[in-house]
């Protein structure tokens, strides 16, 4: 069985879990509402090089997914060892 | 072989290959119904999740609204996708944490009210229904076009194949035929995409081939697809199709609308009960929105390549000479022209729509409109005063797409199982939140505590069946406001349940008194906004009359906004919910064996 779990040690781990949160949606949020849709008509003018892509249509239509993915990917990793620091190597 | 032959064969081959998984997989008790017994891998969890997600309208409508609406279709590519990371990030692992079925169950224990769950469960089965109605008429759709069925008897095909496999294999039964759907649909999607991406760019990744140059016979033409596809549309007097048309403000809050709505719907939230751990849950989703994006990211590039190529191949084109694609979908009401300049030739511009509403007609000896001396339909419509002759319904642009680039037969029946595979899939999971809804949240969370597990079951066995007829009718009879309702459901989501969630985990202030009126007051601001301008004075409905510019679509985030700040503001006014719902909500935040000290 686990190690008990101070109260502290929990405040701690909701206070990073929130932090990562702020993070990843702060990301989430500039990414598609901004560059796909606030800055769209600015990034438009330049050119993804060697490629038809305007940078405001690729965020808007094909970027924002991307990083959406790594988004979540990111997410698994920092949490999966979140919970491990808590409950030391054993997890749930 | 014939395009008929092919879809029978694929069609039926993957209806087979459902049922044969139903037979192997079937639930044997409430748990293995209701979260096929909490032991499916992420990495098949993952897929299930993405058929679930990926509706009929996913597969079939999406990439033709893009490519009617060009740089603008981003806010269903970002709202569907985006709308994923909330929920992965925001509610998966903490209502999986709390283990319990359904969102309705978090709800009723979280705010410690009969009320609210019973309202909860209200809002779940009234969203699943216009959903899954949708679908039904998918299947029917797709049945008609491609196999020459009725949509009746299409409709009905597909409510038995649902019927046996929700019925009898319950979740377990749905997880593991969606994971066989995830792959028949992306296949059916990626082929057609890839022959038609090498075709225009020589490049066989549409991702890239939408970015790439143009291409004629394998020669490159010096002007990359996206460059040609703005001239075309120019040139016909359509707007540019990598500029936006809607202001920003709107795209902004349409786009919100979808996210927060999309992370609300009940059949996604479920499958997260399904994994073992909550480590699990957080990779499925991760494996989920993997698979997903690789429809939604090729999506956009289906929609470029169809409107070059309709583009290219229509406008000014005699009508005897159309390609065969053309006057086969006129059969179907898909593709109207009427020649109002009387040349004969088909004019396609961006003059506006070429007559009064969707094309009707029935005068013709085969219940279809007559044919003129020159061949095509005459249709009922008034002709508009524009020079535009040629209505082309979205939907087209993925089911004809095959045949509008001359690709083989058996990619046009790929496409017809896909359809039915992303219909299916979609409606199953949403059969099995009513049935679960009924049964659990109803039958023996209110009315009848007492009941034993078996006959639990049976009682979500008789829902999810009565589910499959009722929407079934549906498919069959829609009711007119089906398709206008769907398309609003996001927003009513978004304004009622998303921030009832949210605050339930993330403040442990939040009480019963704050939810409910945040739920009523989003829900009512938003319901009236967009009934007054939808139903009620739908003359009235142009931005010079929306608050802020706002239109219908995306006045749902601002009902949600309301919703936080009233449910903030009445909690903070009332009292403290009781010292049990404080522990329930770190229940929900930390790992189950951090609270081991508590004994819970």
């Amino acid at each position: 069985m686990s190690k008990s779990v101070s109260p502290e040690a929990r405040a701690r781990y909701w206070r990073k879990n929130l932090s990562v949160l702020a993070g990843l949606l702060s990301v989430w949020f500039l990414v598609s509402h901004g560059c796909g849709i606030l800055w769209v008509d600015q990034l438009d003018k330049i050119r993804i090089p060697g490629t038809g892509f305007k940078l405001g249509f690729w965020f808007a239509q094909q970027g924002s997914i991307y990083v959406f993915v790594v988004l979540i990917a990111i997410y698994v990793l920092v949490m999966n060892r979140l919970d491990r620091e808590l409950l030391g190597e054993d997890d749930e | 072989m014939s395009v008929q032959v092919w879809t029978f064969i694929l069609v039926g081959l993957s209806f087979a290959l459902y049922i044969g998984i139903a037979v192997w997989s079937r639930a044997r008790s409430t748990g293995e119904f209701y979260v096929a017994g909490k032991g499916v891998p992420s990495l098949a969890n993952g897929m299930a999740t993405a058929a679930d997600w990926m509706s009929a309208a996913s597969f079939i409508s999406m990439a033709g609204l893009i490519s009617f609406m060009g740089r603008d279709g981003a806010v269903y590519l970002m709202g569907w996708t985006g709308g994923y990371v909330l929920l992965a990030l925001l509610l998966a692992p903490y209502l999986r944490r709390f283990g319990k079925f359904t969102v309705p169950d978090f709800i009723g224990d979280r705010y410690y009210s009969k009320t609210a769950r019973v309202v909860a469960v209200v809002c779940a089965i009234f969203v699943s229904f216009t959903y899954v109605a949708g679908q039904m008429r998918g299947v029917g759709v797709v049945f008609s076009r491609f196999l020459g069925l009725d949509i009746e008897l299409g409709v009905l095909v597909g409510m038995a194949i649902v019927f046996f496999y929700a019925v009898l294999g319950g979740m377990k039964g749905i997880t593991y035929t969606q994971v066989a759907q995830y792959c028949v649909l992306i296949f059916a999607y990626l082929v057609p995409a890839i022959f038609i991406s090498i075709l225009l760019t020589n490049q066989p990744i549409p991702q890239i081939g939408l970015g790439a140059e143009y291409a004629v016979d394998g020669a490159k033409q010096g002007v990359s697809l996206l460059d040609k596809l703005d001239g075309l549309s120019t040139e016909l007097g359509f707007a540019t199709y990598t500029d936006g048309s809607k202001s920003t403000i709107d795209v902004f809050f349409i786009a919100m609308a979808l996210m927060v709505g999309t992370a609300g719907l009940p059949h996604v939230i479920v499958r997260f009960y399904t994994v073992k751990r909550v480590r699990d849950a957080r990779i499925s989703a991760f494996w989920a929105l993997l698979f997903i994006a690789i429809l939604y990211t090729t999506a956009p590039a289906v929609a470029v390549f169809a409107r070059t190529n309709l583009l290219q191949s229509i406008p000014g084109i005699a009508y005897e000479k159309a390609p065969g694609w053309f006057k086969n979908w006129e059969d179907t009401g898909l593709i109207a022209w009427v020649d109002k300049n009387g040349d004969g030739k088909i004019q396609y511009d961006g003059s506006g729509a070429a007559f009064v509403g969707k094309p009707t007609g029935k005068d013709g000896p085969d219940a279809r409109p007559a044919r003129s001396a020159g061949g095509e339909r005459l249709w009922d419509n008034a002709p508009t005063a524009n020079s535009n002759e040629l209505y082309i319904d979205r939907d087209i642009m993925v089911l004809a797409n095959p045949e509008i680039a001359k690709l083989p037969s058996w990619v046009i029946g790929l496409v017809a199982a896909g359809g039915l595979a992303a219909a299916l899939s979609t409606a199953a999971g949403l059969l099995l939140v009513i049935s679960t809804s009924v049964a659990h949240d109803l039958v023996k969370k209110t009315f009848h505590p007492d009941i034993t597990e078996k006959g639990e079951l049976i009682a979500a066995r008789i829902a999810a069946g009565g589910a499959v007829v009722v929407a079934g009718y549906f498919g069959i009879n829609p009711p007119g406001f089906v398709a206008q309702v769907v398309a609003f459901a996001f927003g009513l989501a978004a304004s009622s349940f998303f921030p009832a969630i949210i605050l339930g985990i993330f403040s442990k202030r939040i009480n019963v008194y704050g939810a409910i009126s945040g739920m009523v007051v989003g829900i009512l601001f938003t319901a009236s906004y967009i009934i007054y301008f939808k139903f009620i004075n739908p003359a009235d409905n142009v931005p010079e009359n929306w608050l802020w510019e706002i239109s219908p679509e995306g006045i749902g985030t601002v009902g949600m906004i309301l919703n936080f700040i009233v449910a903030i503001g009445v909690s903070l006014a009332t009292p403290r919910p009781p010292e049990a719902i404080r522990t329930l909500v770190d229940r929900v935040r930390y790992p189950r064996k951090a609270m081991a000290e508590e004994g819970s």
